[in-house]
């Protein structure tokens, strides 16, 4: 079954698509948005493990449901596997990451590498970013980098793609092509000048942007009313940081420690009304999607469910934002397949074979 | 025999002197939170129209004052501009000496006191009460710099992207590269003009 889903390279899963043209990247993401149609994209939890198998099970339960995976950038400043690492390991099993990158961490010098590196893997999505302060994380002694900042990395990804060269002038053999995403928070203050930053983000090169959870849907309803007055929203796709609340003791506590998120008192009365608060909070999470997308102007959900990754596959579902559309859906190929069928019994009967008996059977 | 007092570091007064249920960063270095006071820099927002007046003004003089720079030599001059330069705007914005003043598009607000240095725009962290994510006591140099940015006559600038930041160009005196510049703009233009007269005479 190679080629028979859309939005796949017929020569193999792992290799970039064919070029479209008014397309700048080779990726899934971008032909999804690019046809008009609602996008669907999540966060993989990365792991404090140096096994491949742990980065391939947190991906699977995605299946089928989500059109991009998020590779975070050691978020909140606490140290995981990178995200390069994690790029790494879905592009070759055909999965759509999107590379964050975040400018705490690295130099301009490193940042341009891994921009070359990732895109010579098959990642077609990269997402500029700040970066949470060190102080938010798990290494508060880390010496904090920010180098760039994320207009700047946006600015610098754009003049690779787009001009072939690093920040320095120095020429590119192959340029890198990239579908470049930004953040978006739309809950702090200075609240009148946050559709302006979007605008420069949009200058600097942000072909999509990812918003911070949205808890607060009136709030960013005026926020859209100014984005699309100032027309950004046809220079760029928005998609909403959405995401279920475990119970309002979370809820508490993420409104007094992570800094941005803005969780209104609505919310969390609600959620201690609830008999079951996790599923509360998972409806809540579905209603808020039914709400922003019918908002115009905006593209598609980001479905952050840190440490409940399993809700993602039902609130997509039961919110019914895919429109019966499924995403690319890792499969087994057809010859694949077949010699399984054929030799798994090798990996499964306990055949002590000697030597002896090999040379008798033989003959 | 000795009388060893327990040392008593600033991180120590900071922790004492800040109620129990504060945010404490723990990277934050103590030193800068005890010591620091925003009145003048706030002050500074505040009246970003009149510094804005007065800068341009300043600049201009310092244009008229490129022969005088050009004769003792930029280089010899730079010492003593950047001893002056340094501690005014270090009183007047907190000024860290990056080199390469953006002040009058960021409504007089200095970007480089941001923990993040971001030079664009705020992140997304800012606190519902417009203080920094990082240093909880310290109103965000951004939130500030949009209000200030607010009573400019080109605070629009505030929406161009900028450039990262040379580090090559720290501790050197911006006010002196931005004549330097301004000087050497002003004369190829008039190199161009006298060239399209010439060409023009010739023809």
């Amino acid at each position: 079954m190679i080629g028979s889903q859309r939005d796949e390279n017929p020569a193999g899963i792992h290799l970039p698509l064919e070029p479209m043209p008014g397309h700048t990247s080779r990726g899934r993401l971008e032909r999804v948005l690019r046809r008009g149609e609602f996008a669907v994209t999540t966060e993989l939890n990365p792991p404090d493990s140096a096994d491949p198998e742990d980065v391939y099970n947190r991906a699977k339960i995605f299946d089928g449901w989500v059109d991009a995976i998020n590779a975070v950038d050691a978020s909140g400043a606490n140290c995981h596997m990178s995200s390069v690492g994690i790029c790494a390991l879905l592009t070759r099993m055909g999965y759509a990451p999107i590379m964050q990158i975040a400018c705490r961490d690295k130099n301009r010098i490193a940042i341009q590498g891994d921009v070359l590196g990732g895109a010579a893997m098959g990642v077609a999505n990269m997402l500029c970013l700040t970066g949470d302060g060190v102080q938010a994380g798990d290494q508060p002694g880390a010496k904090p980098v920010f180098d760039l900042d994320c207009m700047s990395l946006l600015e610098t990804c754009r003049i690779m793609r787009d001009n072939g060269k690093f920040l320095s002038g120095r020429k590119l053999t192959t340029p890198p092509q990239l579908f470049l995403g930004a953040a978006i928070n739309p809950f702090a203050p200075p609240i009148d000048f946050r559709p302006h930053r979007l605008g420069k983000k949009i200058a600097a090169g942000a072909q999509f942007v990812q918003s911070q959870y949205c808890f607060d849907v009136p709030m960013f309803r005026t926020y859209m009313q100014k984005v699309r007055d100032l027309g950004y929203t046809e220079q760029c796709f928005v998609l909403v940081g959405v995401g279920p609340l475990a119970s309002a003791k979370t809820a508490k506590w993420i409104r007094s420690n992570v800094p941005g998120i803005h969780i209104p008192d609505s919310v969390i009365k609600r959620l201690e009304g609830a008999q079951d608060q996790k599923k509360e909070g998972k409806q809540l999470c579905i209603d808020i999607i039914n709400e922003v997308k019918e908002i115009s102007g905006v593209s598609g959900v980001h479905v952050m469910a840190y440490r409940q990754e399993e809700y993602v596959a039902e609130i997509v579902d039961e919110s019914g934002v895919l429109k019966g559309r499924q995403p690319w859906k890792r499969e087994i190929r057809r010859d694949d397949q077949m010699v399984a069928d054929r030799l798994g019994h090798i990996l499964h009967d306990d055949i002590t074979e000697t030597q002896v008996d090999m040379v008798k059977t033989a003959h | 025999m000795s009388d060893t007092q327990p040392t008593v570091t600033q991180a120590t007064l900071v922790k004492k002197a800040a109620p129990k249920s504060d945010y404490k960063p723990a990277d934050v270095s103590p030193q800068r939170r005890v010591q620091r006071s925003f009145a003048v820099r706030l002050w500074s927002v505040r009246h970003s129209r009149l510094l804005e007046w007065f800068y341009a003004r300043f600049a201009d003089m310092f244009l008229l004052l490129h022969p005088l720079w050009k004769g003792i030599g930029y280089g010899r001059v730079e010492g003593p501009v950047k001893f002056v330069e340094k501690r005014v705007k270090g009183f007047m914005f907190d000024c860290r000496m990056c080199g390469q003043c953006i002040l009058s598009s960021t409504g007089m607000s200095c970007p480089m006191n941001c923990p993040k240095q971001l030079r664009n725009g705020p992140c997304g962290g800012v606190r519902a009460n417009g203080n920094c994510e990082v240093e909880p006591d310290m109103p965000c140099v951004w939130v500030k710099a949009w209000e200030g940015s607010q009573n400019m006559v080109h605070g629009d600038r505030i929406l161009t992207v900028q450039k990262p930041v040379d580090q090559s160009l720290r501790e050197t005196s911006a006010w002196l590269r931005v004549t330097a510049q301004a000087a050497a703009a002003r004369e190829a233009a008039a190199a161009a003009k006298n060239r399209a007269a010439n060409t023009g005479a010739s023809a």
